[in-house]
């Protein structure tokens, strides 16, 4: 990248540093407007009769409330202890695995990581892609699920 | 919901059931409410216009999630989704239907799971294919 590369010596030594970005209790409020907002009439986040007869023996959250701007701690840049030489940024897509159900009463912490940096030359100009991960874990220390993400910014 | 899909149903080149989304503005809004994005790119027009775009487009996230909701759908109570992932390409159009669509492309037991592997995307009235991903989700024995 030699000396005209826009990725910096603090975003450098920031790849590898876990840190805490959120903490949500999962309320059945929340899980409600959610699910109400998507549509997703599965009866597994809503109906607690339903619910106690499937083997989790209550309600769940549906796994892309972890996708969700609560769950990932706010804007890109909370997850950016670092100035940002590009700041206008666009969602790539990212991969998810999923470990255990979160339930109604959940608290769970979200941990961010970079895992990357680099550069291109886009259509709109230099562009810095973000690579990282973010770890779910709920009340009881278990890993919940896990969000691998790329951010590009231009 | 009550269907219970097991892995020996399951077929390579099998359909998963689509899921057509309608949209409009007034989702965009919820979504932002119940997401805590209140990014105005997705529900507000001359903002969207601004940022170079045609009109407001569906959060990419939103869109995880209709494919989430395709497969929770499928795979029922008993199933679980392991993995998912999505690469969000092309815009969805606020107000234009959104189609989640997905196909089996393996299915393997390992580490003890019946597992199946499928590609997902989705498509807009056009059929011009948007967000495009993998899953691979692990269901129940019939045995």
């Amino acid at each position: 990248m030699g000396e005209e590369s826009l990725i910096t010596e603090e975003m450098r030594a920031s790849i590898g540093k876990v840190f805490q970005i959120a903490v949500n209790v999962v309320e059945r409020g929340m899980l409600k407007r959610y699910v109400e907002a998507i549509g997703d009439t599965n009866p597994l986040w809503q109906d607690e009769e339903y619910a106690r007869k499937t083997e989790y023996g209550g309600i769940i959250a549906p796994p892309s409330l972890v996708a969700t701007i609560y769950m990932r701690g706010g804007s890109m840049r909370n997850s950016m202890p670092f100035e940002m030489p590009l700041k206008r940024g666009v969602d790539s897509g990212a991969e998810w695995e999923f470990y255990k159900p979160i339930r109604v009463g959940d608290v769970i912490v979200t941990l961010r990581k970079w895992t990357n940096f680099y550069e291109k030359k886009g259509r709109l100009g230099p562009m810095i892609f973000y690579i990282g991960e973010l770890s779910f874990i709920n009340q009881r220390g278990e890993l919940v699920a896990i969000e691998r993400d790329t951010h590009a910014t231009y | 919901m009550a269907s219970k899909l097991f892995y020996e149903d399951v077929e390579i080149n099998m359909e998963v059931p689509p899921l057509t989304k309608e949209t409009s503005t007034r989702l965009s809004v919820l979504w932002a409410g119940a997401s805590g994005d209140y990014d105005p790119t997705h529900y507000d027009v001359e903002y969207a216009k601004s940022r170079a775009l045609p009109h407001s487009i569906i959060n990419g996230r939103l869109i995880v999630a209709f494919i989430m909701e395709m497969m929770t759908d499928w795979i029922g109570s008993r199933g679980w989704i392991n993995k998912l992932q999505c690469e969000l390409r092309g815009m969805h159009i606020v107000g234009e239907n959104l189609i989640c669509r997905g196909k089996v492309v393996g299915k393997y037991i390992k580490d003890g799971q019946q597992l199946v592997e499928c590609e997902i995307w989705t498509e807009d009235p056009q059929g011009e294919r948007k967000a495009r991903g993998t899953a691979v989700v692990s269901l129940p024995c019939r045995s």
